[in-house]
């Protein structure tokens, strides 16, 4: 474990560090339901913009579920409610006059696993571009997703074979296909739920050394099941157990001067 | 005697797996065992099964025809060689050895029959006996063998490996003489006629005069009129089979509450279930007096047989074939992928319609060649709704006939076997399985080529 994470420091809390920035996504008293089980207890959660902001917590803790409920990828679930209030820019996104096709393109998302589509790279990435009508000509869209390949740090590997299939890089390389895939629709919100969980640690670190960069752009909200990750990557971390949020405030500390008990045993590694 | 040759097989297999799984146990209290005692009953039922089966299948033909020339032998040494004579004799001994025979018999006869009699019995006592000591002696080997070191299990795996590897061969083998009966009979129906006659004739008339003086003796076998109303049948019922169970299966799959799904996917099912008999007098005495009053209304001329009357019910037939499967496919398309394209925002319609189906596509294409093969190879629907009359013609409102109705129509009723128009059958069967086999082989390489694409 790394030292940083060393639970001696004593007492008093350090002053919350300012992140300087405004607040991105707003939510209050969030629960979701899957058929009659809860999954989530009203969470209250402020999320500033640019930067990484990590969900972490034990699994079935809801984090991911949370995560789902910041682009209503749980209305593509049957048996899934959600009540509460979810603001983005100051908006309610469950805004009956607000489409969730806008909603989805404002608020990329990238998977657990790589989910390339079963087309080319250049294809993979033009989709987003092509439904939304993003591009008015080949050579617009051309720009597109030759931009977003190099802000996913790809472009270099794959310029030689963009129309072979998305489906045949590796898997580190298909996950920064899917995180040019999300940027392509120039979203401001990026969520990834373990984006990192199927890949190896050399594939990892380009991934969080991509997320650092992408920061400066984009608000980012991270799931993640690796405690160092979360402390690398991010600025801002809440924990999740059982559905409840215990705890949010600055990674910095979070991980050193923990104030809920559950927070600190989690971090520590004594369960989890 | 073969109830009571397997009645004791399965005492022999029962006694054979228990001594030898108690056998084992006993071992194992002692010393470790390599195999589970299981494997050793296993190991002691192969060994009584083996040679006991292999004594039935080899000693029950041979005492059979030692009976039968014996008893020949006795009747009339003469008839052993005349295989007419020789059947014609034996079914009289055997009538007369199981007591039903009608008439006087003669002496030669009865002196015949108790010879018959008297070896059936005997035979039967031998084998009787003989499965019952190769059982026992099979029982005393398995235990033999049996130690703690003994690897029963290797040799149980390796007799079922061998027991699968004979149900594949089954299958293949009965595929093969399948073919080749058919293929023989092809041949010596192109002995009559010219295989360029039969593929390019524009022509069908098989009737072939009984006395040579007649007129029109010879026939006619071009298949082109044959080829012509298959195709246009199978168009037919594709056109109406291909959107309705495609757009189903996606409805199904993608929309479909659960409920719905729960009710409507076996009822869709049970259309499948529809005999084709049934679903053939529909065609004929339904749908085809509609579509020629619709038609008349129009001013067409449709024939009381059509095409389209029975294209359309052959269509209704593939429907649930064509749907089922594509459900099973766009089912089979990994949820990341939808979640993927929802995530970017697109809707329900542009995720099937961009990602689903491109992902499904090989595997659609499959399901209908699949249903196109199920199609050309019908045969009751067509029968009862599509014709006789070999009309060389594309329009869906005359009537066609097609490969099967004509096999069909060949082969009923008493045929003279070698004659050109009953050959005609086999090789008329042949270019049908030769077209079903290339369109399967046309799916299966389709299939392949699209598969890797996802997972």
């Amino acid at each position: 474990m790394n030292t940083m994470l060393k639970m001696d420091s004593p007492a008093a809390p350090a002053e919350a560090p300012t992140l300087g920035n405004g607040i991105k996504v707003v939510a209050r008293d969030v629960n979701v339901y899957y058929g009659e089980k809860r999954a989530l207890f009203d969470v209250s959660l402020d999320i500033p913009e640019r930067s990484v902001t990590a969900l972490i917590g034990p699994s079935g803790c809801g984090k991911s579920t949370f995560l789902r409920c910041l682009n209503r990828m749980n209305d593509t679930i049957p048996i899934a409610r959600v009540t509460g209030r979810i603001e983005i820019d100051g908006r309610d996104i469950h805004d009956p006059d607000l489409d969730v096709v806008q909603l989805r393109a404002n608020v990329g998302m990238v998977f657990q696993k790589p989910n390339p589509f079963p087309k080319s790279i250049y294809e993979n990435v033009a989709y987003g571009p092509r439904i939304h009508g993003f591009a008015n000509s080949k050579a617009d869209l051309d720009g597109v997703v030759e931009s977003s390949l190099r802000r996913a740090g790809l472009f270099e590997e794959v310029k030689d074979r963009l129309a072979d299939s998305g489906t045949g890089l590796s898997g580190g390389q298909q996950q920064r296909l899917c995180i040019a895939r999300a940027i392509a629709v120039s979203p401001e919100i990026i969520l990834m739920d373990e984006p990192c969980s199927a890949l190896d640690p050399i594939a990892t670190a380009k991934i969080e050394e991509l997320m650092d960069e992408l920061r400066q752009n984009y608000t980012i909200i991270i799931v993640t099941h690796s405690m160092q990750q979360a402390a690398r990557v991010s600025q801002q971390t809440a924990f999740f157990h059982l559905g409840i949020l215990v705890e949010d405030g600055p990674t910095q500390e979070i991980f050193t001067n923990p104030t809920d008990k559950r927070t600190q045993d989690y971090i520590t590694g004594r369960f989890g | 005697m073969g109830v009571v040759y397997f009645t004791g097989l399965a005492l022999l297999v029962l006694i054979g797996f228990f001594f030898g799984r108690a056998r084992a146990l006993a071992v194992g209290h002692t010393e470790n065992l390599h195999s589970r005692p299981g494997y050793h009953g296993g190991f002691v039922v192969i060994s009584v099964l083996l040679p006991v089966l292999a004594l039935f299948a080899l000693g029950v033909p041979f005492a059979q025809y030692v009976t039968e020339n014996q008893a020949l032998q006795a009747y009339d040494p003469a008839a052993l060689d005349d295989a007419f004579k020789r059947s014609a004799v034996l079914r009289d001994i055997i009538a007369l050895a199981n007591g039903q025979f009608s008439g006087q018999p003669t002496e030669a006869l009865r002196r015949a029959a108790d010879t018959y009699a008297s070896l059936h019995a005997w035979t039967s006592y031998l084998l009787l006996t003989g499965g019952l000591v190769f059982g026992l002696l099979g029982i005393a080997y398995g235990l033999r063998k049996l130690s703690a070191r003994f690897r029963a299990r290797n040799s149980v795996e390796r007799f079922v490996k061998g027991l699968l590897f004979a149900a594949a061969c089954v299958a293949v083998l009965t595929t093969i003489g399948i073919v080749a009966s058919v293929l023989l009979e092809t041949i010596r129906f192109f002995e009559r006629v010219s295989p360029i006659d039969f593929l390019f004739g524009l022509h069908w008339s098989p009737q072939t005069a009984i006395r040579a003086d007649q007129e029109g003796s010879s026939g006619s076998f071009g298949i082109v009129p044959l080829v012509t109303g298959t195709l246009l049948i199978t168009f037919i019922a594709m056109f109406i089979a291909g959107p309705i169970g495609l757009f189903a299966a996606i409805y199904m799959a993608e929309y479909a509450t659960p409920r719905f799904r729960a009710f409507a996917k076996p009822l869709l099912e049970i259309l499948a279930g529809i005999p084709t008999v049934v679903l053939g007098f529909f065609a004929a005495l339904t749908l085809a007096p509609l579509i020629r009053s619709l038609g008349e209304t129009l001013g067409l001329n449709v024939a009381s047989e059509s095409a389209l009357a029975a294209g359309i019910v052959m269509g209704m037939m593939i429907i649930p074939f064509v749907s089922s499967l594509s459900d099973d496919i766009i089912n089979a398309v990994p949820q990341s992928l939808r979640d993927g394209s929802y995530g970017m925002g697109a809707t329900k319609s542009e995720t099937i319609k961009k990602v689903v189906l491109p992902a499904a596509f090989g595997g659609i294409v499959s399901a209908l060649m699949l249903a196109m093969s199920r199609a050309v190879g019908e045969t009751m629907i067509v029968v009862m709704a599509a014709g006789l009359a070999g009309n060389l013609t594309f329009n869906p409102f005359e009537a066609v006939t097609t490969f099967t109705v004509q096999i069909k129509t060949i082969l009923v009723g008493d045929q003279e076997f070698d004659s050109a128009k009953t050959l005609s059958a086999f090789a008329l069967g042949f270019v049908l399985f030769f077209f079903t086999l290339t369109l399967n082989v046309i799916a299966l390489q389709v299939v392949k080529r699209y598969r890797e694409q996802y997972d």
